[in-house]
């Protein structure tokens, strides 16, 4: 009677496993300079096309091509060079910071500082980032003192949130940070209020949204695309598509069904995809969804592709679940070396001098943590007053909380 | 002074801090056009424009994430959930962001923001139009809870709630929208304009958050009450003859307790009463606070009368729903001990 095969549940599956030999060679990448730039007040019907390609500047000989090159000169190439080596030596002292015991946890951006470093060179003062715990680029580009960064990680005398965060929860209104949230996609929605909250006002100040693959599985991250479409909201909502949420690839996301720019097709977003390694595409996309937004054309969703080449926090270890060398196959190479040969080529760098600059800016971030530690780490040292701990649950301090904190003797 | 209904106060309450401060923003499901389905924001959208209160789309969690994003840059939104039942896809929101937003950013960003959302049952509407959901908030530090029991509070902690720098959830009980109710479902309801707490001013005042109201004075039992409760537990003091000193609370965080202490340090008896589930309800906290504060005063066990530990049921309502035969049997109970 039953001519009907059993049903069995589909479960997506990376392609490789520890011990396999990764081989990307089946990823479609366009070349540099393949994808057209619309006017920023294009129609969003009209480039469907843009959410399943991918905008890149730099080509393999490290040249700039393309409708999307030309809009950074050297000098700002240059700085963003700096920037992208500044995360890389700060996330790597606060790696060996927390190996050898001074706080209990850090999470780097390695292989994704670009994204963060263009993306806030394309702001305004101003303009507010609703970040996730993995753009530590857009503090450190806003020019966010690094010393406070890691009085932050140590929760020590002077941390700028009185030891009530987790390391790496960092917050700066003045320098557009919003507090970063322990709980995934929950700022992505945010953002677009306070977009919607600067249209209301009828101000000029444009908000960003950042949210990680696996969390565009959210519900808010739907939230969120429904009511920036909806309101046409200044903001730019960020995808960094780094292929991993913790040990779960992309594809449990759903992201090989479709690129994560597409989900914003439905809702009428006009929806980009770029080369998350490419300083310079970075920034041209940037800046023409941050015009947009701007000029009052609306939101526009991107998605940057990239690869989390370190361990997803440090309470992480990725050999037990992905190749040891997959980010070496990755085929879109380092952010920092793809602008180190740009500018070597043009002439503006060279490998003395990127060398020097490496050692310079490790020595300064090392002085640095030399003075942070003054101020104390996790298990010694000087630390908050444990009464702050009672402090600024409200604006004012209710008669049970006043009680709670006598109780506690602080 | 105007006669209005709950529904009247609480849309004054918006209308006069809409007036003031152009910072103020309301918006939700069916609240900007249509003026809502309880028509607690009719006419607003006409007087305010569109971009001062609007319709959203039907997604709390958006709803209550835009209103901190907006928070956050400057604005002060009030924004409704069309029923308490339905706040849990917002709940991560509320208590993981709005809730805790001053705190981990050490006052760097605040959420002066108000989500109103109408609770209670005593209407026939069944699980998902019934719930009180408050003792889910007041577990949640850095939420303010506000419950008003008529439309001369309504107005005035509204107005509080609008204008207070920290996120406030302001729960209405809808059996109250038109009118007091006292549990007697078989009688006909009064209207709020032969009420003396239905005159209401039309400006501009401010019932501060976390004072309780004394509604009436007694002296043999102390009444923890607030919303609905409060008009059940008049009903039931006047027909025992109990003489309660019946206690408003009108803010269950930040709580009165010098209020609840001083009462039942005088009465040397106390029943709590409320709509919701009894298990972990508000009620459990405030019998803590009444062992804790008045233990070397107590002439009896603390009593509650609450919603059984069960969904709320459409066909039996009044087997269900706390009324004042309940209340009543309560009264009487600690009155023996």
């Amino acid at each position: 009677m039953n001519d009907v095969a059993p049903l069995s549940l589909y479960v997506p599956e990376p392609e490789f496993r520890p011990g396999d030999e990764p081989d990307f060679s089946g990823v479609k990448i366009p070349q540099a300079g393949s994808v057209r730039r619309p006017e920023i007040d294009v129609d969003p019907e009209e480039i469907h096309d843009l959410a399943y390609s991918i905008i890149r500047v730099m080509n393999r000989e490290g040249e700039a091509v393309g409708p999307w090159a030309g809009y950074l000169d050297d000098d700002e190439a240059l700085k963003g060079l700096r920037d992208m080596m500044t995360v890389r030596a700060y996330d790597a002292r606060m790696l060996t910071a927390q190996r050898q015991g001074k706080t209990s946890f850090y999470m780097l951006s390695l292989g994704e500082e670009a994204i963060a470093c263009a993306f806030q060179r394309a702001l305004s003062p101003g303009d507010m980032n609703f970040p996730t715990y993995r753009q530590q680029g857009l503090l450190i580009t806003a020019g966010y003192p690094i010393l406070d960064m890691m009085n932050q990680v140590y929760s020590n005398s002077k941390d700028p949130v009185a030891g009530r965060q987790l390391p790496v929860m960092y917050t700066s209104k003045k320098h557009g940070f919003f507090t970063i949230s322990g709980n995934l996609a929950t700022q992505f929605v945010q953002a677009v209020g306070w977009a919607m909250a600067s249209a209301i006002r009828g101000d000029t100040k444009i908000a960003a949204g950042w949210i990680g693959d696996g969390s565009t599985a959210e519900s808010d991250f739907h939230a969120a695309l429904v009511f920036a479409s909806t309101y046409r909201a200044p903001v730019v909502l960020n995808i960094v598509n780094n292929q991993w949420a913790i040990s779960t690839y992309q594809g449990i996301a759903r992201g090989r069904a479709a690129t994560f720019a597409a989900r914003g097709l439905g809702f009428g977003l006009p929806s980009l995809r770029v080369d998350g390694n490419d300083y310079l595409a970075v920034y041209a996309v940037a800046k023409w969804a941050v015009e947009r937004a701007r000029r009052g054309h609306g939101p526009t969703l991107i998605e940057y592709v990239t690869y989390r080449v370190g361990p997803h926090s440090t309470s992480d270890d990725p050999s037990a679940y992905r190749p040891q060398k997959e980010s070496d196959a990755w085929p879109l190479g380092d952010p920092v070396e793809r602008l180190k040969n740009y500018l070597i080529r043009k002439g503006v760098w060279s490998e003395e001098r990127h060398a020097q600059a490496k050692a310079q800016i490790e020595s300064e971030i090392a002085q640095l943590q030399k003075e942070a530690e003054k101020n104390g780490t996790l298990h010694s040292g000087p630390k908050p007053p444990p009464r702050r701990m009672f402090e600024d649950v409200y604006k004012e301090m209710p008669l049970h909380l006043v009680r709670q904190r006598q109780e506690a003797g602080v | 002074m105007a006669r209005m209904t709950m529904i009247e106060a609480i849309r004054s309450a918006m209308d006069v801090c809409m007036e003031r401060d152009e910072r103020v923003v309301v918006y939700g499901e069916d609240v900007g056009y249509f003026g809502g389905v309880f028509r607690c924001t009719q006419g607003l959208q006409k007087k305010y424009g569109k971009h001062r209160c609007f319709d959203s789309p039907i997604n709390e969690s958006g709803i209550v994430g835009t209103a901190i994003g907006m928070a956050v840059y400057g604005l002060r939104p009030c924004v409704e959930i069309q029923f308490a039942d339905y706040m849990y896809p917002a709940y991560d929101q509320l208590t993981q962001e709005a809730a805790r937003i001053r705190y981990r950013s050490n006052n760097d960003f605040t959420v002066p923001m108000t989500v109103r959302m109408p609770t209670g049952g005593g209407i026939f509407g069944g699980q998902t139009h019934s719930q009180s959901p408050e003792a889910l908030f007041a577990h949640v530090c850095g939420l303010k809870t506000v419950i008003p029991s008529n439309p001369y509070d309504a107005k005035g902690l509204l107005i509080a709630a609008i204008e207070d720098d920290d996120p406030v959830i302001f729960l209405e009980p809808k059996r109250l929208y038109n009118g007091p109710f006292d549990g007697h479902y078989d009688q006909p309801v009064t209207p709020w304009k032969k009420h003396p707490l239905g005159e209401v001013p039309d400006g501009h005042y401010v019932e501060p958050l976390g004072k309780a109201a004394i509604r009436r004075e007694g002296e043999d039992v102390t009444v923890l009450a607030y919303g609905t409760m409060v008009h059940v537990a008049e009903a039931a003091a006047k027909e025992t003859g109990v003489d309660a000193e019946i206690i408003d609370l009108r803010t269950i965080v930040p709580l009165d307790f010098e209020a609840i202490e001083a009462s039942v340090r005088k009465t040397g008896r106390c029943v709590i009463v409320h709509e919701a589930t009894r298990t972990c309800g508000f009620g459990a906290e405030l019998m803590a606070v009444v062992q804790e504060g008045c233990f070397y005063h107590l002439e009896a066990p603390v009593i509650r009368v609450t919603g059984w530990d069960t969904p709320y049921p459409h066909a039996h309502e009044w087997t269900y729903f706390p009324g004042p035969a309940r209340v009543g049997a309560a009264l009487k109970k600690v009155m023996e001990g």
